[in-house]
């Protein structure tokens, strides 16, 4: 499971612009600080390679190692 | 937030002071993330590490960091750590710095440390530009580049501060940039692992001077630009010098073995030497 903390989220794209695979999309509606935090729309192509973790400069990005299915 | 999905270099950092100062996009946190995974690696003991830095946005990682750090004067890191691994030989080292706390103010520091080869890890957080006061150019800001000193470019011909510290005698040198952050985290690992002196230079983003002033306008730009701009060292070897024209080589220039300044001070003071000692350091994050 990818889980964004928007506390800490600065809407940098990063993570959309590098993932692989696609992973994440902006979204459409700001949240209260007026930030566009990415969704991980295609969660279901995520390989857990760990390199938005890597990526992200404020450590806001958790992907849980667990495997669901 | 749910405990159980945490971001995994969390328990590293100083949670009440999140989120940090960085502007959105900003290099520094992906170097303290490339931190964070080579020191892993390297199995370095948490608890034996000591942060130094000087003064820049750069410099206020280790701010972020739950373990002892010194933040000191502008340029002064390696100074200050020298001392502190003076004192404490057992001490794991590392000095989070900047092009302008490096290589302008701090450059005497920098070829000392050096020469000496002592056990230090230098990271260097070069974006080419002063960002904590506002965008002046500083000595490895390339030529041509604008800032807010050189409102027509800037004249001088940059440093390369891998060449640099490697002809000054350190015995670990990489360079890699924050689009590589992999790269970057084997080359901290195996600075880490060095017994001498390391100096590993991550290229970085700061979108809101370096990038604004020279049209990349966000972090996804100017990081597209510098990894199209990289070339590794093996491959540059290859090619023509003219082809290599703004090019910026990555990889690792040094790795050798030599004698290290700490040690031969022990050798010379004998007994006196704390090694295997208590550290002379009480620290702020352990109980009493
Ligand atoms: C003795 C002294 N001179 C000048 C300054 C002003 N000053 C603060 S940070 C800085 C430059 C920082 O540049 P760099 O090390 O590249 O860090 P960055 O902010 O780009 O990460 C300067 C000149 C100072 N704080 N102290
Ligand atoms: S001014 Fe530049 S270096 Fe400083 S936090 Fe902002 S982006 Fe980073």
């Amino acid at each position: 499971m990818i889980t964004i903390n928007e506390d800490l989220c600065k809407g940098c794209n990063l993570c959309k612009e590098f993932c692989p695979l696609k992973v994440y999309e902006e979204s459409k509606i700001p949240n209260k600080k007026g930030i566009h935090v990415p969704c991980p729309k295609n969660e279901n192509k995520c390989t857990k390679c760990g390199l938005c973790i890597l990526m992200c400069p404020d450590q806001a990005i958790a992907v849980d190692d667990k495997d669901e299915d | 937030m749910d405990k159980t999905n945490q971001n995994r270099f969390m328990k590293y950092l100083r949670t009440d002071r999140l989120p940090n100062i960085f502007c959105p996009g900003c290099g520094n946190g992906i170097v303290m993330n490339a931190f964070f995974n080579g020191m892993e690696r390297a199995e370095i003991d948490f608890d034996n590490l000591a942060l130094v830095s000087g003064i820049g946005c750069s410099s206020r990682v280790p701010g972020y960091i739950k373990c002892d750090s010194l933040h000191t004067t502008h340029g002064r890191p390696i100074a200050f750590a020298t001392g502190l691994k003076l004192a404490n030989p057992e001490l794991d080292v590392v000095v989070f710095t900047g092009d302008g706390d490096a290589a302008a103010i701090g450059g005497n520091h920098l070829i000392h440390g050096a020469r000496r080869n002592i056990d230090l890890t230098v990271i260097c957080i070069n974006n080419s530009i002063y960002g904590m006061t506002g965008g002046q150019i500083s000595p490895t800001s390339p030529t041509g580049s604008y800032g807010s000193t050189a409102p027509f470019g800037a004249v001088e011909k940059p440093f390369d501060l891998s060449e640099l510290t490697k002809a000054a005698g350190a015995t670990y040198v990489s360079r890699w940039t924050t689009a590589h952050p992999v790269q970057l985290a084997n080359a901290i690992k195996a600075g880490l692992q060095n017994k001498g002196f390391s100096f590993i230079e991550a290229v970085s983003q700061c979108p809101t001077y370096f990038g604004r002033k020279n049209k990349m306008k966000t972090a996804v730009s100017m990081m597209q630009w510098m990894k199209a701009e990289s070339i590794t060292k093996r491959r540059a070897e290859k090619m023509d010098v003219t082809d290599l024209k703004d090019k910026l080589i990555v990889g690792e220039f040094q790795n050798k073995n030599e004698a290290e300044f700490t040690e031969q001070i022990c050798k010379l003071i004998g007994d006196k030497c704390t090694t295997g000692k208590p550290s002379s350091i009480k620290s702020a994050f352990k109980e009493d």
